[in-house]
């Protein structure tokens, strides 16, 4: 067990440093640091000299040993077009996508673990279809246009919920700021999580359908009906019980690309998130926010995976023992 | 004179003899809702790649598009002009013929990143299938990690590095390359573990030993005859692809970092539109986004029915 904790560890090592040798590249290479930061009429030894406290005449693995250095301190340098240390700005907007995430993701699990339950359960009945149809539509309709139509529907025609930005929002302690404590703050979280959910939540509910399917068909659920159990206990306690398992699995493992995806949604809704910033940075092609927002996004998703698989070794003994084996 | 011969044999099946009796022909036909997606998605390529000839008017020619001319509602609807159908966007441009003119840049943008994306993954597949060892877990590393993150973050990454790189060209002119280099680099990597997957199984089998004992070279046994061998798999994951590349393009486009107003794509004409919605001007962003929608839903419905087909444990 202990070697498997290792190895994995190592694993995900080698992978943060193949994302920081890709950070560091972008960051030394495609965009000349000097030159972003000098005029055209700066004299060429002033240049020189930014050149040499900056620490770019040296070789070229010093310069990645210290990029590695300041990123583990969440030093990721100035960005090109605020003028400001990028971690701040990403620090500031921060909690506007990690609340946009933790909505969207409730939002997919309270209703996709439902509506998968449903559709395995009454597989012929009407409303079961046109769940199967509208996942279908969910998940070939690109994120943004559902955005538009929920804008249009519930913003333009309607005009019960705004289409831009975080509403009112409190501060809470030195840099969190939450929109949770104020009612335009809920308002304003509605349309983007459904937008940034839907697409998980036809995922999780086709998941939990398959899955339900798959359980129902098995001997102990037979054998639970064939004691005479009640229909609810054995689709609840027994069926469903079951089929978490995976589900929470998979929805651990969307948490990450959930973050990604958010680019989309903050830019349709012009939610003051990482995304926008990180979008901004892509069309001004500011690299020291790019690099930085792809350390952040690939620890994150490391981290989760790394999570993800120790808990499952925790969990199933059966992988335990596979993993003793080796 | 001629001399015949005694009995002639029997000549093989043509080609087109060989469709009408196949299972894949039998199985489209049983399928309606696979004919509809067929015939929608022919009507769609059609009309993309020969709008020059059937759009009323070249939306990009400064001599015919009129400022004055600027969101017009359909002809249906009051105010509409029956010169322009579907009305006109905020420049004045005809709304259909833009819309035909759009999804072909979308569907060009789309066939290209899936091919260079095809290319790519199937070249170093079978590298790493046929050769083994570092070269194999060198290549396979690189796909694990790239599958952690979602295409489009990875589309968008290299879409702002690649324009880093071209950093003084004129964004119109690269704008195509840049995204097609972006969704080839995004989704190789299914190709790439498929290919290897087959290759991998073919490697040992006699003919690729035979030939390797005759002493070819190896890059001609892998492409004459592991290749063949291997790309069948590959047709399916190309449709379902060109779905996915078509979204990306418009998600980028939409995003403002794929092709510019100057010639847009769907993605870019759902992003002018986006700007107009505020102002009741629905149409220039709904008729777009619904062309984007039917494309996409009728591909997948018919990459879900050739997977359906192609696959012999559901015959």
């Amino acid at each position: 067990m202990l070697a498997f904790v290792l190895r994995r560890l190592f694993q995900s090592l080698i992978v943060m440093l193949a994302v920081a040798l890709i950070a560091f590249t972008m960051f030394r290479f495609v965009g000349d640091p000097v030159n972003q930061m000098v005029g055209v009429d700066t004299p060429q030894e002033q240049v020189a000299q930014l050149r040499q406290t900056l620490g770019l005449d040296e070789p070229v693995i010093v310069q990645f040993a210290r990029y590695i250095y300041n990123a583990a301190r969440l030093e990721f340098g100035v960005s090109y077009q605020f003028r400001l240390p990028v971690i701040s700005l990403l620090g500031e907007r921060a909690p506007a996508t990690l609340e946009l995430a933790f909505m969207s993701a409730l939002f997919s699990l309270l209703v996709g673990i439902p509506m998968g339950v449903y559709t395995a359960l009454r597989r012929d009945s009407w409303l079961a279809k046109i769940f199967q149809t509208v996942s279908l539509v969910g998940i070939s309709l690109p994120t943004f246009l559902i955005g538009i139509l929920l804008i249009y529907l519930f913003s333009v025609t309607l005009g019960w919920l705004p289409s831009f930005g975080r509403g009112e929002v409190v501060k809470l302690g030195s840099w969190w700021t939450t929109g949770f404590l104020t009612g335009s703050g809920w308002k304003a979280l509605i349309l983007p999580s459904i937008t940034l959910g839907l697409f998980q939540m036809t995922l999780i509910m086709r998941l939990v359908r398959a899955e339900m399917l798959e359980v129902l068909r098995t001997d102990y659920i037979k054998f639970a009906r064939a004691r005479g159990l009640r229909t609810r206990a054995i689709h609840f306690g027994h069926a469903l019980k079951n089929t978490l398992v995976p589900v929470i699995t998979i929805a651990g493992l969307q948490l990450g690309s959930i973050i990604a995806f958010a680019i989309i949604t903050e830019t349709v809704f012009q939610w003051p998130g990482m995304g926008l910033l990180f979008l901004k940075a892509v069309q001004q092609v500011d690299i020291p926010i790019m690099a930085a927002y792809l350390m952040l996004i690939s620890f994150l998703f490391v981290s989760i995976n790394l999570i993800v698989d120790l808990l499952y070794a925790l969990v199933d003994p059966r992988l335990r023992a596979t993993i003793g084996a080796h | 004179m001629s001399v015949q011969p005694a009995s002639t044999p029997k000549p093989p099946p043509s080609l087109w003899a060989r469709i009408l009796d196949s299972d894949i022909l039998a199985s489209f036909l049983r399928s309606k809702v696979t004919m509809v997606a067929a015939v929608i998605v022919l009507v769609l390529f059609i009309g993309a790649f020969f709008s020059p000839w059937i759009a009323p008017t070249n939306p990009f020619d400064p001599a015919t598009v009129f400022l004055s001319d600027a969101n017009i509602p359909p002809a249906w609807q009051q105010g509409g002009d029956p010169k322009f159908i579907l009305g006109t966007d905020d420049q004045g441009r005809d709304l259909y013929s833009a819309i035909l003119y759009g999804l072909r840049v979308s569907l060009i943008v789309g066939l290209l990143g899936v091919a260079l994306a095809a290319t790519i993954g199937i070249t170093l597949g079978l590298l790493a299938g046929y050769l083994g060892g570092r070269v194999d877990s060198l290549i396979m590393r690189i796909a694990d990690v790239q599958l952690t993150f979602p295409a489009i973050l990875i589309a968008l990454l290299i879409d702002g590095i690649v324009r880093g790189i071209f950093k003084h060209a004129n964004r119109e002119d690269t704008a195509l390359y840049v995204l097609v280099i972006s969704i080839g680099l995004s989704f190789w990597v299914q190709y790439a573990r498929t290919i290897r997957g087959s290759t991998l199984v073919e490697r040992n089998k006699d003919y690729v030993q035979a030939a390797r004992l005759v002493g070819l070279p190896a890059p001609l046994i892998m492409l004459r005859h592991v290749l063949p061998n291997v790309i069948g798999p590959v047709l399916v994951i190309l449709t379902i692809n060109l779905a996915l590349a078509v979204i990306t393009e418009a998600t980028l486009s939409f995003l403002g970092v794929g092709l510019p107003p100057t010639q847009p794509s769907l993605g870019t004409l759902i992003s002018i539109g986006n700007r107009y919605l505020f102002s009741g001007d629905w149409w220039i962003v709904t008729f777009p986004g619904v062309t984007l929608a039917v494309l996409v839903l009728a591909v997948n419905l018919l990459g879900d029915w050739l997977r359906d087909a192609l696959n012999p444990r559901l015959r």
